[in-house]
C-alpha cells in the first residue's frame, strides 16, 4: 500500500508566542510537528505493518521543517519529502497549500492519504478535504478507528461527540483526530536511521508550478492574541437572588439571552 | 568550533524530555516517598533504545555519542534524580567496562542484554573500608583450576538488587613491587554464594536501588575476567572518568529543574503587593542559577566531546562533575528558599532535589577526590 502522510511544521503553543507588528515572531520560538499530524504519522505506520507498503511523509515549508520530517522517520516512516516554498512563495494559504499537493500527487499512486484533524495554528482543518477533492478521491474528517480490508475501509468518526461508522474505498484521504491512536516516541535506534532514511527536497518549479498558480486566495488582516482571561464572578447570598442576579447579568451585560 | 547540537541530538534530547514529562515526571514524588525502584519506567527505556545509547548496534546499542548520552541523562535527572542516578550507573558503569575492556564473547553475552534493556548490570567497586581509596579493596580472587573463587564484601552498589550482572573489583595477586594488583570480574548474579541484600534508608535518591554484596566461595569462569588483570586498576579508572560525565549531566538536570520550578514560582508568588521575581534579592539567586547551569552544560559537553573524539578528558569530566555537582546542590538550595515555606515541603518537588544533589557529591568520586584529581592532572 502507497501510504502519505500530509505532515505541517507548527508552533508550540505551550510555549509563550509574542506578536508584533501584526506577525507572530518566530525567532526563538518552539517548531514541533502538528500533534494532529502525528496521530497521522503512528496510524501511516500502523497500517503499513498491518498490509505493507511504504508510508511517505509530505510537507510544505521550509528548511527547518527537515526536523520535523526527520522525527517522522525516526517514529518509522519510511521517505520523506519536503516542499520548500522558503525562495518561491511570499504568502500561501490553504488553498496554496492544497494546489501545491495536488501537483505533487499527479503522477503518485497514493492509495491512503492522512493529515491532521487541523494544525494548531490556524486550525482551518481545509487542506486535507481540499486536497481530496481537487484528487476527486473520497475523504472523512475526524477519524478515531481505521479498518482496511483489501479495497474497503471502515472508518469510525468523531462527530462533536458522537461515533459514526463510514464504509468507503481506496484510495482514500482521512483527517485524524484524537483518539485515533497514541503516538510513539521515536525511539534511539529510529533516530539513528533516521538520518540514512531519503528524504527528497523539491521547489514549486521542479512540480510544474508558478507563483501565480497559488497565489493566496484569502488576505490576513490582522493578528492579535486573545485578550487575557479575566477572573470569574462569584454570586453571593440565596440561591434564588443568585439565579435573578445571573440571569439579569446574563442579559444586560453579557447580552447573551 | 561549533556549539549546536546535531540533528540527531536535538532529536534525542527532545524524545527523552517529553518521556521524562509525560512519564516519569508523575511518578517522581511516589518514586521518593516509596523508595521504590521504577522498574516498569526502566522497561519502557529500554525498549526506546535509552539504556544503549552510546554502543554500537552490533551489541544491542543504539550507536550514538556521549553527548547524546548526556543529554538524555540530564532530561531524566531534571525529572527525577532517583530515575536519573540508577540510568546513569546502568549505562557508565554497568555496561560501559564490558564495552571498552571486554572480550568479543563478553560483549555479545554481556553487553547485547544490557544495551538492549532487557537486563540491567552493577558495579562493584566500593567496600565498607574502600570508598575514596579504592586501592583499599579487600575482596579477593583467587585462581582454583579453570575458576576465580571470590570473597569479599561490596556495599552502596548503585542498581545491584535488580542487576543481572555485577562487575566485581578483586585483588588477584601483588606486583613486583609488593602493591596488590586488583582486577575486575564479570559475576552474573545468580551465582551461587552471591548475596545481594538493599537495607540502605537514604537520604535521597531513594528510588534507586542501592545495595551491599556479600560474595562467599563464588565461583566463576576465569574467562569472566574483564580486560587484563594487571590493568584493572587503570580500567576502572577510565571507567570512573566515563561515569563523571553522566553523573555530571545528572547533577546539570537536577540544576535545571531547580531553576524551571524557582522562576516559575517567582512569576506567580506576590508578596508586597508585588511578584516576587521583580525583587533584585531574588532575580540575583535566579541569575546566578542561570549562569552556573549554562557553565555546567559547557563543561560537560566538552567533556563528551573530547571522549567522543578520543582525546583525554579525566580533568574536563573531573572538572564537569565537581563543577555540575555542586551546582546542582548550590541551586537546589536556592530553589527551596526562593520557595520559602512551600519549599520545605514535598510536594513543591524543590527539597527532594536538594536531598537528590546531596549524593552527587559523594558518589562516583567526592568532590574532594575531583579536587584531587585535578591537582594531579596540573602536576601537584
Amino acid at each position: 500500500m502507497n501510504i502519505y502522510v500530509l505532515l505541517k511544521k507548527t508552533f508550540d503553543t505551550e510555549e509563550k508566542i509574542a506578536v508584533s507588528g501584526g506577525k507572530i515572531e518566530d525567532d526563538g520560538a518552539e517548531f514541533i510537528i502538528n500533534p494532529y499530524d502525528e496521530y497521522a504519522v503512528e496510524e501511516a505506520i500502523n497500517q503499513r505493518d498491518a498490509h505493507g507498503g511504504e508510508v511517505t511523509v509530505v510537507t510544505i515549508g521550509d528548511e527547518d521543517s527537515e526536523k520535523q520530517l526527520r522525527t517522522a522517520l525516526a517514529m518509522g516512516a519510511d521517505k520523506a519529502v519536503l516542499i520548500n516554498t522558503e525562495d518561491d512563495l511570499e504568502d500561501g494559504d490553504q488553498f496554496t497549500t492544497a494546489k501545491i499537493l495536488e501537483a505533487y500527487f499527479e503522477d503518485k499512486e497514493a492509495d491512503l492519504i492522512l493529515a491532521g484533524n487541523v494544525a494548531i495554528d490556524e486550525a482551518s482543518g481545509q487542506v486535507g478535504p481540499r486536497l481530496a477533492e481537487y484528487l476527486g478521491i473520497p475523504y472523512v474528517t475526524t477519524i478515531t478507528d481505521l479498518k482496511i480490508d483489501g479495497e474497503n475501509a471502515t472508518i469510525e468518526k468523531d462527530v462533536e461527540g458522537d461515533v459514526e461508522i463510514i464504509e468507503t474505498s481506496l484510495p482514500l484521504l482521512v483527517t485524524c483526530q484524537q483518539g485515533l491512536n497514541e503516538p510513539r516516541y521515536p525511539s534511539l535506534p529510529g533516530i539513528m536511521k533516521a538520518k540514512k532514511k531519503p528524504l527528497e527536497e523539491l521547489e514549486i518549479d521542479d512540480l510544474d508550478l508558478e507563483e501565480e498558480d497559488v497565489e493566496p486566495k484569502t488576505k490576513t488582516i490582522e493578528i492579535f492574541l486573545p485578550p487575557e482571561k479575566e477572573a470569574g464572578k462569584v454570586l453571593e447570598g440565596e440561591v434564588s437572588d443568585q439565579v435573578k442576579e445571573l440571569v439579569s447579568l446574563l442579559k444586560n451585560e453579557k447580552k447573551v439571552l | 568550533m561549533n556549539f549546536e547540537l546535531s540533528k540527531e541530538q536535538q532529536m534525542i534530547k527532545k524524545m527523552v524530555k517529553e518521556f521524562a514529562d509525560e512519564v516519569i515526571q508523575p511518578r517522581a514524588i511516589e518514586i521518593d516517598t516509596e523508595a521504590k525502584f521504577p522498574v516498569d519506567i526502566f522497561k519502557q527505556m529500554g525498549e526506546l533504545g535509552l539504556l544503549g545509547i552510546p554502543f554500537p548496534e552490533e551489541y544491542g546499542g543504539s550507536g550514538g555519542d556521549t553527548i547524546s548520552y548526556a543529554l538524555a541523562v540530564e532530561e531524566i535527572g531534571r525529572v527525577c534524580g532517583s530515575t536519573g542516578l540508577s540510568y546513569a550507573a546502568a549505562v557508565s558503569l554497568g555496561a560501559s567496562p564490558i564495552y571498552y575492556f571486554g572480550t568479543e564473547e563478553q560483549k555479545q553475552k554481556y553487553l547485547t542484554p544490557l544495551a538492549e534493556g532487557k537486563a540491567l548490570g552493577s558495579f562493584g567497586l566500593t567496600e565498607p573500608n574502600a570508598g575514596s581509596d579504592a586501592g583499599g579493596t579487600k575482596t579477593t580472587a583467587v585462581i582454583d583450576g579453570d575458576d576465580y573463587v571470590i570473597n569479599g564484601e561490596k556495599c552502596f552498589i548503585t542498581n545491584a538488587s535488580f542487576a543481572k550482572t555485577v562487575i566485581v573489583t578483586a585483588v588477584t595477586g601483588k606486583n613486583d613491587k609488593g602493591k596488590n594488583i586488583i582486577s575486575a570480574i564479570i559475576v552474573p548474579t545468580d551465582t551461587e554464594g552471591v548475596k545481594i541484600t538493599s537495607n540502605y534508608d537514604k537520604m535521597g535518591v531513594r528510588g534507586s536501588d542501592t545495595a551491599e554484596i556479600f560474595l562467599e566461595n563464588v565461583r566463576v569462569p576465569r574467562e569472566n575476567l574483564l580486560g587484563s588483570e594487571e590493568k584493572g586498576f587503570k580500567q576502572f579508572l577510565y571507567t570512573l572518568d566515563g561515569g563523571r560525565i553522566s553523573i555530571a549531566a545528572l547533577g546539570l538536570g537536577i540544576a535545571q529543574g531547580s531553576l524551571n520550578k524557582a522562576l516559575s514560582y517567582a512569576k506567580e508568588r506576590t508578596q508586597f503587593g508585588k511578584l516576587i521575581s521583580s525583587f533584585q534579592a531574588i532575580q540575583f539567586k535566579l541569575a546566578d542559577m542561570s549562569m552556573e547551569i549554562e557553565l555546567a552544560r559547557n563543561i560537560i559537553h566538552k567533556a563528551a566531546w573530547l571522549k567522543d573524539n578520543e582525546k583525554p578528558f579525566s580533568k574536563e569530566a573531573a572538572y564537569a562533575k565537581l563543577y555540575a555537582t555542586e551546582t546542582a546542590f548550590r541551586a537546589a538550595n536556592q530553589a527551596i528558599q526562593i520557595h520559602g515555606g512551600y519549599g520545605y515541603m514535598r510536594e513543591y518537588e524543590v527539597e527532594r532535589y536538594l536531598r537528590d544533589a546531596k549524593l552527587l557529591e559523594i558518589g562516583e568520586g567526592t568532590s574532594e577526590i575531583q579536587r584531587l584529581v585535578i591537582a594531579r592532572q596540573l602536576g601537584c
